[in-house]
């Protein structure tokens, strides 16, 4: 099973690298950009029938800082995963 | 019993020796060196200090992968015993990703690596490892890291000011730290982390850039009060 998981810093905590991207593309000339956030992703390729209860774990033990960092869990469909 | 300090060595680790020389000088004992695979910790240690570097490459967040090392969890255990550990820099970051100190050591709010010697204010005088100096005294101790941006919510910053937790504080803020906390100590007061390095700063040199002996300070707080109990 692949899964996927997104690692956002929380709502509220300043990210310096999104707000230095954001700068250089407004001096790219991109127009119309409010915001910049940068996160994380991580794709993983477990065992069929890896609980949600053991990748939540995963996230909260390793993957995310439950300090700083949101996370949210996808699972993915393989067969439809372009290579 | 002859003091017994250790100095904990992750791949990545790249200020372990100029740690161990610091402990060495001023103790008078060498310094036992202790491998990050390694399960367990020697034991009757009186000290344990975690050193800068980039364990583990620093990959995915500064610290995450340390403070999951077998090592730490034997690093933790003797915390709640109360042996007194003092993570520096790096150190800091294995601490707050361990769970040994509260807040994250984040991206700094400038985006580029500071490396030069800051001001520190002396925030907390009541701990082992700040006990000999005076409150609002001006040190000068090297900075050099990229994520020493210290972040926590708002309560947890005031419950840290409220229960004398700051250990030091930046005169100058070089990163971005929120409150300008540039060292923290938990709740018993026996774990410090600090991202300044005062082992880089632990004798006088011909050049007033090269550290000066501030840091020193720390460690004579640390050896003097752990003789003295």
């Amino acid at each position: 099973m692949k899964v996927r998981i997104l690692v956002r810093l929380k709502p509220g905590v300043l990210d310096p690298q999104g707000r230095a991207v954001h700068h250089s593309l407004d001096s790219l000339g991109f127009d119309g950009v409010d915001d910049v956030r940068i996160g994380r992703m991580i794709e993983m390729d477990v065992a069929d029938g890896t609980s949600d209860d053991a990748l939540t774990k995963m996230c909260e033990q390793l993957l995310a800082n439950m300090v700083i960092e949101d996370f949210a869990i996808e699972k993915l469909n393989s067969e439809a995963e372009p290579a | 019993m002859p003091f017994r300090g250790a100095v904990i060595t992750f791949p990545g680790s790249n200020c372990d020796r100029d740690m161990a020389v610091a402990l060495e000088a001023v103790s008078g004992q060498p310094a036992i060196r202790v491998w990050h695979g390694d399960a367990d910790l020697p034991g009757e240690l009186d000290f344990i200090a975690l050193p800068g570097g980039f364990s583990y490459g620093d990959y995915l967040r500064s610290g995450a992968m340390a403070a999951k090392s077998p090592v730490l969890r034997a690093v933790i255990a003797a915390a709640e015993r109360g042996v007194p550990v003092l993570g520096v820099c790096n150190g800091f970051q294995v601490l707050t990703e361990s769970g040994l100190l509260p807040g994250a050591l984040m991206r700094n709010a400038g985006q580029t690596f500071v490396c030069r010697t800051v001001e520190l204010e002396v925030a907390n005088t009541s701990s082992l490892f700040t006990n000999g100096f005076a409150a609002g005294e001006r040190l000068q101790v090297p900075v050099a890291h990229h994520d020493g941006n210290y972040f926590a919510d708002a309560a947890t910053l005031d419950r840290l000011e409220g229960e004398d937790r700051v250990a030091f504080r930046y005169g100058d803020n070089p990163n971005g730290s929120l409150r300008d906390i540039a060292g923290v100590l938990s709740a018993n007061g026996r774990v410090m982390g600090m991202m300044p390095h005062p082992e880089r700063a632990i004798e006088p040199a011909a050049h007033a850039s090269m550290g000066g002996s501030d840091g020193r300070r720390v460690f004579e707080n640390v050896i003097q009060s752990l003789v003295a109990a």
